[in-house]
């Protein structure tokens, strides 16, 4: 099942082994609202309206359900459906599209209610809920602490999960999923019988989706409902199965597990929050899990502090813990971006991203450019985030003088991958070395080689300092050999410190089981632990499959500890037997007494499936010998999640901030719990039905050109390939329109307007809905100013509007207009005023209570 | 004739995703300038046509019928094929070159001498397929040159190095023939009846006396802006001289029956 994805247009390389598996006899599910290159050698396409996805997958849940499809063996023991929910929880059946514990005012959810029954409250819930009354944002983040304390394994119960989740999705009948997703029944039956036969003791189903699932107001939730489809198969843990997210780059999975994200330390270890967690101590009290992987983790936090500060950090001195910066909000991308908008950001650095044309309501963003002292941008190419002062639309049109702007602009070009050394995390965890085959032309840096010299002058900056504030710079363990010329740091040394070693003797570790809380030991990324272990540059390994077992263990390396198949103490049943002689993965070998398999057991490797903890059990000792999820207290995949987001435990259909309908399911029309900036220069449209704008928009990607463009345009031989912007819409929609093919088009929405060229195509069909058409129009966003080939932004047309568990722009699905021509002249309304008239009234609320003001979206400003 | 073990393609259009990995990998090995920044409307097809800096170019053939084997809502498909020089076993090009720039290779590739041709052109009427052309600025016949340096130095052609999905096969042309039959086979089998082999021998393809790059495609040739049934123009040439001996053979008879005849009548 490829859904929310365009898997062979985005991920080519990746896509190679989908048609292996086709040539194999797998059958390939697509379910994009076009008919894609994907579409074009799958077995089976499914249209769908933009921004509906969850319908869809409830369908499949309830279909599941009702048919008795699901894999009882496996629900009863490997996930949480047997568990019981506490009697205050209220399902969105019962709230009209919310669930228990919603705060009109403060538009949180007090997660409270959605815990297991008579579970020991943890700390850690309540410790989270008094940070958010302290600061206003929802946190629900950290690791699971919830066990269940009373389980129904007949699943009878009114209040188990099973019995829950079976109420949940009962009203996602094939006939709502036509009327949600235009989805025409018996295509929509077809898919669901296919994924179930398809699944079982003999064979496995695997889910692959990219950002075409995440970018939505209710992303996460997108994602939960697969997850829910995939544990009542038993597709987790098991081979062919799982759900695989596809990153956009080469090493984005890379950039999340070292992270580039405001919340997170390596590891995913959280970032230490303001005024909670004052001290190490509270900080690990806010983070440690009851059972489970995440019962270390000071192990792992006060490795990664040994690893950054060396001696500085000791046990009394909580091992320089307020050496860390601590976070004071939601202090995401979108809230920066607004906030430099609003001349509270000083200086910005950007590395390896174009964000004027790849994010959200690019003016928006130029605006927050114009108002910085001070821009660093990295890249191969003078995008339009360095020359935003210069050739901007903005500047073009006349609206802002580049003599006006004093924002102090710094390019850096960058060194492309084969001009260093260093290693790749691709969407499977697996780590891949490459090796620098030529020196960077002239000025061309690695991103470690600025990081480390600006690392270096800073130091050098603060030499002799005595003001205690300057101490983490000072005390900063920043040691890497250089090596060459240009002094390029050593990316191994990097990586030995990245695999961890002991303080005293500098021995290196080789399994993030050896991390210690007492200061011996130190690990720049516990989960990447062993990576480098007896000094062997593992991720550079090349043995051939030839050579190994079809696992290929030494092909590269996988984090945690080299496993390739996570959770994969699931592809055994709760015996420790494999499911079948076909799906045969790991297994519990009596003689030996000992786990074993085709890969490295994703559980303690000497505990018997029949292991149940005992009264005294603490940590690892407290999941079972047939739990499989150890990331989870419980170690139980979750259907129902007790803890972890904020907008509900369950997945619920939501409309899109801007939609085409009214949502057929609820009062409340969209995520109740959504980030939303609520300001004159981000206007959003009705929520559904609004005059305006009657067509569903839609952003993607092409194989030619690479997300903003930075890689591509400047290239002769991808530029000629597409080398204009376009939008893609129908035979029908150009015939009502009067749209011409290869003629010019303006799109427009309340945020910007831009001008493309039309490509008519049989290929985005108009869908049935409620008994009236809903057109879609689809449009690439490579494009900027700048380049061999140059057109408009897409996401000029985009709001800020994000999902609030992780701040993701909504780009897949909104609202917007064409018309044919080239009348359009750019026009955005951060400089050109309001685009579209204000409707007179708008009788169309996102929410259940009506809003207190008539002005514009009337939700209270979500910024401080 | 072709010297034993000739290499070519076999190109597989049903596994072809119409990433252009082909169309790119052939200019960058072979520092080919683009083709001009043109937005055609054609699909997602930009580049339109082989020629002489285009030497892989993938077709997008947007179809209101459905592909064999395939469900979906609307009864749409769209193929991909990824075209280019077929080093015919009899090559059109290579028997019009007046100047011998245009030579069959060790390895029973069709090749350009870049510093032998001089721009005359006529080879580009010897192709039935349109492959050939001039570079304007340029004025020599340039195609694909299946990556002679790369074979000489033990490498496949760039393109199929490049391919993802292994739509593009290079190897001996006996064993590819091989592996297509057997592919064939394979699809029938799957409900993919439409699909058919496209130039794979001298049998299928009597014109060109078969192709070293050929091609399994499921609708007619000229879908793909292929000719179906290519002839090489010097095929024509033995039986147009016959015709023309026999003609001047004929006229010379005529002539010596009539002067004999006129010295009969003089001498009688």
């Amino acid at each position: 099942m490829i859904q929310g994805s365009n898997m062979a247009e985005c991920h080519p390389v990746g896509f190679r082994w989908v048609m292996e598996a086709k040539n194999r006899g797998a059958t390939i599910v697509h379910v994009d609202p076009r008919f894609t290159r994907t579409s074009a050698v799958a077995d089976i396409h499914v249209p769908i309206r933009a921004g509906s996805d969850i319908a869809f997958l409830g369908g499949i849940v309830n279909y599941i359900i009702t048919h008795e499809r699901y894999f009882r063996d496996y629900v009863v023991h490997y996930t949480n459906a047997a568990a019981i929910v506490s009697p205050d929880f209220q399902d969105t059946e019962d709230l009209d599209g919310l669930f228990s514990g919603y705060n009109p005012e403060t538009r949180h959810y007090d997660m409270r209610s959605w815990e297991y029954e008579g579970q020991q409250r943890s700390p850690v819930v309540e410790t989270h809920q008094e940070y958010h009354e302290l600061t206003g944002e929802p946190w629900s983040e950290g690791p699971p602490q919830a066990r269940a304390e009373h389980y129904d394994e007949t699943l009878q119960h009114p209040r188990c999960v099973f019995q829950i989740v079976k109420r949940h999705f009962s009203r996602y009948t094939p006939e709502v999923v036509e009327q949600i997703c235009g989805v025409p029944r018996d295509l929509f039956l077809k898919v669901a019988q296919t994924l179930c036969d398809n699944s079982g003791r003999e064979r496995t189903s695997a889910f692959c989706y990219a950002v075409g699932w995440t970018q939505h107001t209710v992303g996460v939730q997108y994602i939960r409902t697969a997850a829910i489809v995939q544990m009542l198969l038993g597709n987790m843990g098991r081979p062919g199965g799982g759900i695989l997210a596809l990153r956009g780059h080469t090493s984005i999975q890379g950039s999340t597990d070292i992270p580039t994200l405001y919340d997170l330390l390596p590891g995913y270890l959280p970032m230490a929050k303001g005024q909670y967690d004052a001290d190490f101590g509270q900080y690990a009290f806010h983070n440690t899990g009851r059972a489970g992987t995440w019962s270390s983790f000071p192990a792992y936090a006060v490795s990664l502090l040994k690893a950054w500060y060396g001696d500085a950090a000791r046990a009394d001195n909580d091992w320089a813990f307020h050496y860390l910066p601590h976070i004071t909000g939601n202090h995401s991308h979108l809230m920066t971006v607004a906030a430099m908008a609003d001349g509270r950001v000083r200086g910005y650095f950007v590395m390896g991203e174009n964000p004027v044309v790849g994010t959200v309501h690019s003016a928006l963003h130029s605006k927050g450019l114009r108002a910085l002292e001070w821009l660093v941008v990295r890249d191969f190419a003078p995008t339009e985030t360095v020359e935003f002062w210069r050739t901007g639309p903005e500047i073009a049109r006349g609206e802002v003088r580049p003599e006006e702007i004093k924002t102090e602009v710094f390019f850096f070009p960058a060194a492309a991958p084969t001009e260093k050394d260093g290693s790749f995390t691709n969407t499977q965890r697996l780590l891949q070395w490459h090796h620098k085959a030529i020196e960077p032309p002239g000025d061309c840096r690695s991103e470690l080689h600025f990081m480390y010299h600006l690392g270096r002058r800073l130091k050098r900056l603060y030499a002799g300092s005595a003001d205690p504030k300057d101490r983490p710079i000072l005390d900063l363990v920043w040691d890497y050999p250089t090596i060459g010329a240009i002094a390029e740091p050593d990316a191994e040394a990097v990586l030995r410190e990245i695999n961890g070693y002991t303080v005293a003797d500098g021995k290196l570790l080789s399994r993030y089981q050896e991390l210690n809380d007492d200061g011996s030991t130190a690990c720049g990324c516990w989960i990447y632990c062993g990576c480098y272990a007896g000094g062997v540059n593992r991720p550079a390994r090349r043995r051939p499959r030839t050579e190994q077992t079809w696992v290929a263990p030494e092909w590269a390396w996988a984090w945690p500890s080299n496993i390739r198949l996570m959770y994969n103490r699931a592809s055994a049943d709760p015996g420790g037997r494999p499911w079948s002689e076909r799906k045969k993965y790991v297994w519990w070998d009596a003689e030996g007494g000992r786990w074993t398999g085709y890969d490295h057991p994703d559980i303690v490797e000497a505990k018997p499936p029949s292991y149940r903890p005992g009264p005294d059990a603490e940590g690892m000792d407290l999941l079972s010998g047939t739990d499989p999820f150890s990331l989870h207290a419980d170690g139980k995949a979750w259907m129902f999640a007790p803890a972890g987001l904020v907008d509900g435990p369950l997945p619920t259909h939501y409309e899109p901030q801007e939609s085409v309908i009214r949502s057929p399911l609820y009062g409340q029309q969209c995520n109740p719990a959504r980030l939303e900036w609520d300001r004159p220069d981000n206007p959003y449209h009705r929520a559904y039905n609004d005059p305006r704008f009657p067509y569903v928009l839609t952003t993607y990607r092409l194989t030619e050109h690479h997300t903003a463009g930075g890689m591509t345009r400047w290239l002769s031989w991808l530029s000629e390939l597409q080398p204009e912007m376009f939008c893609e819409v129908s035979p029908e929609l150009a015939r009502e329109k009067g749209l011409r093919n290869g003629g010019w088009a303006t799109i427009t929405t309340a945020r910007g307007e831009i001008e493309v060229r039309v490509l008519v195509t049989d290929r985005i069909p108009p869908l049935r809905l409620e008994g009236r058409t809903v057109h879609q129009i689809g449009l690439p966003y490579h494009w900027g100013s700048r380049g061999l080939v140059r057109g408009e932004a897409a996401n000029a047309l985009l709001p800020f509007v994000a999902d609030p568990n992780v701040s993701i722009m909504e780009s897949k699905a909104l609202t917007g207009n064409i018309e044919p021509g080239r009348r359009g002249r750019g026009r955005r309304v951060v400089t050109s005023g309001p685009i579209v008239p204000p409707l007179d009234h708008d009788g169309a609320p996102r929410d259940l209570r009506p809003p207190a003001s008539g002005a514009g979206s009337g939700k209270r400003p979500r910024e401080r | 004739m072709i010297a034993m073990g000739a290499k070519g393609f076999f190109t597989d259009t049903t596994v072809c995703i119409g990433c252009k990995a082909c169309e790119v990998a052939c200019k960058e090995w072979n520092q080919l300038p683009d083709d001009g920044m043109f937005f055609t409307a054609m699909s997602y097809d930009n580049t339109v046509s082989l020629g002489a800096s285009t030497w892989r170019h993938v077709a997008f053939i947007e179809r209101p019928v459905p592909l064999g084997g395939q469900t979906t809502a609307h009864g749409i498909s769209w193929l991909f094929m990824s075209d280019v020089c077929k080093h015919c076993q009899r090559a059109g090009c290579l028997e019009n070159c007046p100047t011998g720039a245009i030579v069959r290779t060790e390895f029973g590739s069709v090749y350009v001498q870049p510093d032998v041709c001089n721009g005359c052109g006529y080879c580009i009427a010897g192709c039935p397929f349109g492959v050939i052309d001039r570079r304007a600025g340029d004025g020599r016949a340039w195609k694909c040159t299946l990556c002679y340096d790369r074979l000489r130095g033990g490498l496949e052609p760039a393109c199929a190095k490049a391919c993802p999905t292994d739509s593009i096969r290079f190897g001996d042309v006996d064993e590819l023939r091989a592996t297509a039959r057997a592919r064939l086979e394979q699809l029938h089998a799957r409900g993919v009846t439409e699909a058919y082999l496209y130039g794979e021998d001298a049998a299928r393809q009597p014109g060109t006396e078969g192709l070293n790059a050929f091609f399994l495609l499921v609708d007619r040739p000229e879908a793909y802006n292929l000719p179906p049934d290519p002839v090489v123009p010097t095929r024509k040439i033995a039986p147009a001289w016959l015709s023309l001996a026999a003609a001047a053979l004929g006229m010379a008879a005529a002539a010596v029956g009539a002067v004999a005849s006129s010295q009969e009548r003089g001498h009688s």
